[in-house]
């Protein structure tokens, strides 16, 4: 791509030069409310159908409605499109589609765009009537050359103007037809998706709609002299695509969860949107509490009654449950939470990834009240984490902490279609009458184990307490009953870990280094792995989904390896950085867990940067890892 | 016998005559003098002459002297944190319409750390029979200022007295969008207070009882000028309204009040010159928030075919 030749003078007649690549990453960015988001996750959703390999990721600006044309208002989807499967979203973008010439500044700035990335980029602006503009235009235009994109300037507006009166609404579809000529997409797929997305619209919408659609498509045919073939491999398996929100949603459906209480926040809150339009069909309650502590509440009202019930919340919110979470522990009422973590303390960065949670979730509670955690990696996960969660707070009547990001949350990838089974569901709940002399909290002292007595049972009536108490769940006035509580409690953690797998190793078991990371991370990891070794680097990953309990065997897996360090999207101190020793550091979450539960020395690897980890960063911190160890 | 009675005014439907032991839990451990026990004793007479199952019935409580309350019956009971019992009995009410639930809570746990919920239960309307203790101070914790302490109170934590008015919570109440059910009953007029119980349990919606409340200990004294002299206190009377015909004689200063008139309910309940008992509103009429939410009910096989649908349309 030249970008002085097509700067001016789009060329008019073409025969485009075809190039087959393995994977291509593509953004379209535009202010909010343009509708860049709808044109991404179709493009994505489209590409999963036709058998591509998918990781799509949200850029969203940190308002509702910022300023039109800053660079901060960038919004829009970033989708990484593989002809195998793609388990991150990568590092750099490739072609670049804008609206404006300030969003693409704010990609260009935070380091987005590959340093020959495509460009194409509305016009309009270019001539506006307004200077202010057309000078601020040009001064993007300087500050853009200084890398080498190959810019193209498309008239997206006047085109559309061609069909509509608006063109706000509606330049996305004409983005979209663009992006289906370059990559070829089948724009029958592209039909039916847009269909499914505006099913809520009239007619006439979904026509106007169409007919943008195939304006962009015949536009980007007569004027652009490239498209990029990514060989689709349609897989054997059905599939399945959506987000890890929306299968969050489905998984609670999959595990027969009836009731899920919550209160809004980002980025959680569009499980919640899934569910209210589904759920009531399944014979399930979705409660929009008051506020986050009576989210818990109703939701351990419910499980404490019948079915075990779950809610749904980001950091902030599981603070302000923490003292309802320990009731539940006290009590031993089955309880699921979920948390989709983002960026803290405090508000911090509501729409964007973090991992900070963990330690929290662990631990945030006075006294000592076990809790169950599991970090579902993709998004296929996200969805059967659900069934696991549902069956360990049920069997062992405790609290499941599922930890999910906002990069997991909003992320779209293809997954082997589940097939939904009954096992899945929770069993009905026993109203028969209650044998004579059992208590209720008979906990079998091998496991600490004990079964439970919801009301409506004959015979089985008791006050559950959050006072320590005894098997009859009498309050305990005496110190022996707390300790043996408190071990009761504990011996159920214990219990699941001897049941859990070792974690599986990417790479060789033994070795220079291994990276251990958890949660949505794994992707980036381990294809930072595979470029690491086939540079000749001697590393490898353990990636965790059990945070608590953690998977049997770590000890024995780190001695094999001369370092072992996490890899973390949450703050960690630098080892150079002013003031910190070896002693004073602040580690990454898992790495305080690991080197606690193991004694090894295990080092970290954190940052955040308010967006998922990239492989191509991550490998260099192997590298300079590797070289540390080698001076 | 194992089959659950659907309707949340479930009286027995077995042949069991239950009787006082059949709810009589543990030895109660307040204060001598402390009113929640003539307040336990009403509704164990009331648990009687209603025959409610035991197994059927939850009572949900914080945490505060009143909040005890669930360990000193057989039923099935609910003690949990301070000021959120109304989120636990709103889940339980949700996923187990066939429980007759019933919430207490204290001053402090209902109009303070629990005021959020309180607001928003009302608006809920959930069919539960919900009583607030009110003592007017944290007696638990040895004598704090409550929302409700009177102006003036020398508490631990206000010795010089406390600042601000009470807060009014039979105004509060009736002030909040879809209330349903307000009264307010005295733990020293037992015969009153059985018959508002009373009223309130048989209302299908969410039935709010304030009961003024002795604490002999951190209060003494509050209640003594009414407890000694009946004309203190006015009684709302209405034919439709909870009615103590054995109280006509003591309780002369009465005042005939339609419980379906809201506004005059507002008036009265926020003119707190006189002390008045009685049910200040009541309309059976209003949505419960139970009933708007209630699915029909699905089998593990429909649920299956439901779930292939949504993964259909996600379909690759």
């Amino acid at each position: 791509m030249d970008a002085s030749t097509l700067l001016h003078e789009p060329p008019k007649a073409l025969s485009p030069r075809a190039q087959r690549v393995r994977e291509h990453t593509v953004e379209i960015v535009s202010d909010p409310g343009e509708g860049a988001q709808k044109c991404g996750q179709i493009f994505g959703a489209v590409s999963a159908r036709m058998g591509n390999g998918v990781w799509t990721v949200e850029i969203i600006p940190a308002e509702i409605q910022p300023p039109p044309r800053i660079p901060e208002g960038a919004s829009g989807n970033r989708i990484r499109v593989g002809a195998g499967p793609v388990t991150n979203w990568g590092d750099e973008t490739n072609l670049v589609l804008a609206f404006n010439e300030q969003v693409l500044l704010g990609r260009h700035r935070v380091g987005a765009l590959a340093p020959d990335a495509i460009v194409l980029l509305e016009s309009f602006w270019e001539t506006h009537e307004d200077p202010d503009i057309r000078g601020a235009y040009a001064a993007a235009i300087t500050e853009l050359s200084s890398r080498s994109y190959g810019i193209i300037p498309v008239p997206i507006e006047r085109e559309c103007l061609t069909l509509v009166d608006n063109p706000r609404k509606g330049k996305n579809m004409f983005a979209l037809g663009m992006l289906a000529c370059i990559y070829g997409r089948d724009m029958g797929r592209i039909e039916e998706q847009i269909a499914y997305t505006f099913r809520k619209k009239s007619e006439a919408v979904f026509r106007t709609n169409m007919d943008l659609l195939r304006l962009g498509h015949q536009w980007a045919e007569q004027h652009l002299d490239f498209r990029f073939e990514i060989p689709p491999q349609p897989s054997a398996q059905r599939m399945v695509v959506m987000n890890g929100n929306e299968a969050i949603g489905m998984g609670a459906l999959a595990a027969g969860m009836e009731l899920c209480a919550m209160y809004p926040i980002t980025p959680a809150t569009s499980v919640s949107h899934y569910l209210a339009e589904v759920m009531e069909r399944f014979g399930g309650i979705l409660h929009q509490a008051e506020d986050e502590i009576a989210a818990a509440g109703v939701a351990i009202g419910a499980s404490y009654a019948g079915k075990v019930a779950f809610t749904v919340t980001s950091g902030p919110g599981l603070a302000l449950k923490t003292e309802f979470l320990g009731l539940a522990a006290m009590t031993e009422i089955p309880l699921v939470v979920v948390d989709v973590q983002r960026g803290g303390p405090s508000t911090g960065l509501p729409t964007k990834v973090e991992q900070s949670d963990l330690l929290a979730s662990l631990f945030a509670q006075p006294g000592d009240a076990p809790r169950v955690v599991i970090a579902p990696a993709t998004i296929e996960e996200c969805f059967h984490v659900m069934i696991t969660a549902r069956r360990i707070a049920e069997t062992l009547r405790c609290v499941v902490i599922v930890l999910s990001d906002a990069n997991l949350a909003t992320g779209v990838q293809p997954f082997p279609r589940p097939l939904p089974a009954a096992e899945w569901h929770a069993a009905p709940v026993d109203l028969g009458p209650v044998a004579p002399g059992q208590k209720p909290y008979d906990w079998d002292p091998r496991t600490g184990v004990s079964q439970r007595i919801v009301p409506g049972r004959l015979g089985g009536a008791h006050t559950v307490t959050g006072l320590s108490h005894d098997e009859q769940s009498k309050v305990a006035y005496s110190a022996g009953v707390h300790q043996r509580g408190s071990t009761m409690r504990s011996r159920k953690l214990a219990v699941l870990q001897q049941t859990l797998k070792p974690a599986p190793i990417h790479g060789p078991d033994v070795g220079e280094l291994l990276l251990v990371g958890w949660g949505s991370t794994k992707g980036a990891i381990e294809e930072a792995v595979d470029r690491a070794r086939a540079l000749g680097l001697s590393v490898s990953s353990a990636h965790l989904s059990f945070l608590s309990p953690m998977h049997p065997g770590l000890r024995e897996m780190f001695d094999r390896f001369e370092r072992v360090m996490t890899v973390e999207i949450n703050y960690s101190d630098d080892p150079g950085d002013p003031f910190i020793t070896p002693e004073n550091r602040r580690r990454g979450q898992l790495a305080w867990l690991l080197r606690a539960s193991t004694l090894v020395d295990v080092d970290c690897w954190t940052r955040v940067p308010g967006e998922p980890l990239r492989p191509g960063a991550i490998l260099d911190a192997i590298r300079a890892t590797l070289a540390r160890g080698a001076a | 016998m194992s089959d659950s009675c659907a309707s949340p005014l479930c009286v027995l439907d077995d042949d069991r005559d239950l009787g006082l032991s059949d709810y009589e839990g543990a030895r109660a451990r307040w204060c001598p003098g402390c009113g929640d026990h003539s307040v336990l004793t009403a509704v164990e007479k009331l648990l009687v002459s209603e025959q409610l199952r035991p197994e059927q019935t939850v009572f949900v409580s914080g945490i505060g002297c009143s909040s005890r309350f669930p360990h000193y019956l057989k039923t099935y009971g609910f003690h949990g944190i301070h000021g959120r019992a109304l989120p636990v009995a709103t889940g339980i009410k949700l996923h187990r319409p066939d429980l007759t639930v019933f919430v207490v809570m204290g001053d402090g746990d209902c109009t303070s750390i629990g005021a959020a919920h309180w607001i928003h239960a009302i608006r809920y309307n959930m069919p539960m029979t919900v009583l607030m203790l009110d003592n007017s101070i944290y007696g638990l914790t040895k004598k704090q200022s409550s929302p409700t302490t009177p102006r003036g109170t020398s508490t631990n934590t206000h010795p010089a007295g406390a600042l601000l008015a009470p807060l009014n919570p039979l105004a509060t109440t009736l002030g909040t969008t879809n209330v349903s059910f307000v009264a307010q009953t005295a733990e020293w007029v037992p015969a009153h207070l059985y018959a508002t119980l009373r009223a309130a349990r048989r209302h299908n919606g969410f039935a709010f009882v304030r009961v003024l409340q002795r604490c002999p200990i951190f209060m003494p004294g509050l209640y003594d000028a009414a407890v000694k002299n009946p004309t203190l206190v006015e009684m709302l009377v209405h034919d439709d309204g909870v009615l103590v015909p054995e109280l006509e004689k003591i309780y002369t200063k009465r005042v005939a009040h339609d419980p379906s008139n809201l506004l005059e309910a507002q008036r009265l309940a926020a003119d707190t010159g006189t002390m008045r008992l009685g049910l200040f509103f009541r309309d059976e009429s209003r949505p419960t928030y139970d009933v708007l939410r209630r699915p029909a009910p699905r089998t593990a096989q429909e649920r299956i075919e439901l779930l292939n649908a949504e993964l259909d349309k996600h379909a690759v």
